[in-house]
């Protein structure tokens, strides 16, 4: 018992010791599930991205500017990186530090994407960026980039009744 | 009246291109041929194989990470199944000018480099990816002589494991041109799989 309550406050000490970026939560499809299908009052915003993807860096502001303005408004949200293992120390974890992001960011890491990619929606091909928003209502899937007017305007279809 | 009529007709044909143009082909569908310029600088059509019995189609580029993982596996394809009617026709899909290391020279180079065994063509004035369909690199679109016209017999991913290829439990391309060579229609005529989108201006 001693032991164990040893461990824990260990286990407590090098939580509270870790900065916030190395803690970054790896998941399979079916650990990303519970956060694509939550019923609570708060509407979320799930774009599927990578470093090495373009279009997705570029239009990752008007998502970090989305967080900013919307956060206390009911609206969560969510980066989901498709990068791949190998480079989450190299590329991902810098890239989040120099970029300053403040979104929560999970890492999919799932290889059997024919299994996964139609569970998150029928009609998306597989193609990133993408981008997930739902509530308890209500869910739309844009295969797509965004503006953040573009973005917003679909947000407010959520958030406005 | 007659003028409303028109233009709700009008309305009608403009959203059915649309949604035509958008969607692009589906399994079973006719495809058309195309004419576009080769890395050896020399116009390929799906009709100069004379003795094809029908093509792997993969849209694929150099600068997208899915895509070069893909390289080997696409030599592979072509090797086996070229001689067997079914060779591999690589088509650039993206716009060079939203796309860095996508223009035709580093075209040129990568297919050198990499030993390409088959057509690596660009899609100048991107006309061709969105008749097939095609969203991201690499997707593939096998087709499939049938009374002489050529018809999609397949849409998807190469297999399912792009980072990995000792760990791929199911080959979806190959699975799908033996079913052909052996007369029977193909079982999984869909599949997804993680790619970059294709980049327009």
């Amino acid at each position: 018992m001693k032991n164990l309550l040893k461990l824990l406050v260990l286990l407590l000490a090098l939580g509270c010791s870790k900065p916030k970026n190395n803690s970054l939560a790896i998941f399979d499809y079916k650990g990303l599930q519970p956060l694509l299908e939550k019923s609570d009052n708060i509407t979320y915003v799930v774009n599927f991205w990578a470093t090495w993807c373009k279009p997705c860096v570029k239009e990752l502001p008007a998502f970090e500017k989305l967080k900013k303005e919307y956060s206390e408004k009911g609206v969560e949200v969510i980066l989901v990186s498709l990068d791949f293992p190998n480079q989450i120390e190299s590329s991902l974890k810098p890239f989040i530090r120099k970029e300053k992001l403040q979104s929560k960011v999970v890492v999919l890491d799932d290889p059997d994407q024919n299994n996964w990619i139609p569970k998150i929606n029928e009609k998306w091909s597989g193609s990133i960026p993408a981008t997930l928003i739902y509530n308890k209502d209500k869910r739309e899937f844009f295969e797509r980039s965004f503006t953040y007017e573009e973005l917003e305007g679909e947000l407010k279809k959520f958030i406005n009744k | 009246m007659k003028a409303i009529k028109t233009i709700g007709v009008l309305a009608l044909f403009l959203v059915t291109v649309a949604f035509t143009i958008k969607d692009g082909y589906k399994v079973g569908d006719k495809v058309e041929d195309f004419s576009l310029k080769n890395v050896d600088g020399k116009m390929v059509s799906l009709s100069d194989f004379d003795s094809a019995k029908g093509f792997i189609v993969v849209f694929t580029c150099n600068h997208c990470p899915y895509s070069k993982m893909y390289e080997d596996r696409i030599i592979a394809l072509d090797k086996k199944y070229k001689e067997k009617g079914y060779p591999v026709i690589a088509i650039n899909p993206n716009d060079p000018k939203a796309s860095p290391g996508d223009d035709f020279e580093s075209m040129m180079e990568r297919a050198k480099s990499k030993g390409f065994t088959f057509p690596y063509l660009f899609d100048k004035g991107q006309k061709v990816y969105p008749k097939f369909g095609a969203t991201r690199t690499p997707h593939v679109f096998i087709l499939n002589k049938n009374k002489g016209d050529l018809k999609v017999a397949y849409i998807g991913a190469v297999d399912n494991n792009a980072r990995n290829a000792s760990d791929v439990s199911e080959r979806y391309v190959e699975t799908a041109v033996d079913e052909l060579l052996s007369g029977k229609e193909v079982t999984n005529k869909e599949t997804k799989a993680i790619g970059c989108s294709i980049k327009v201006q």
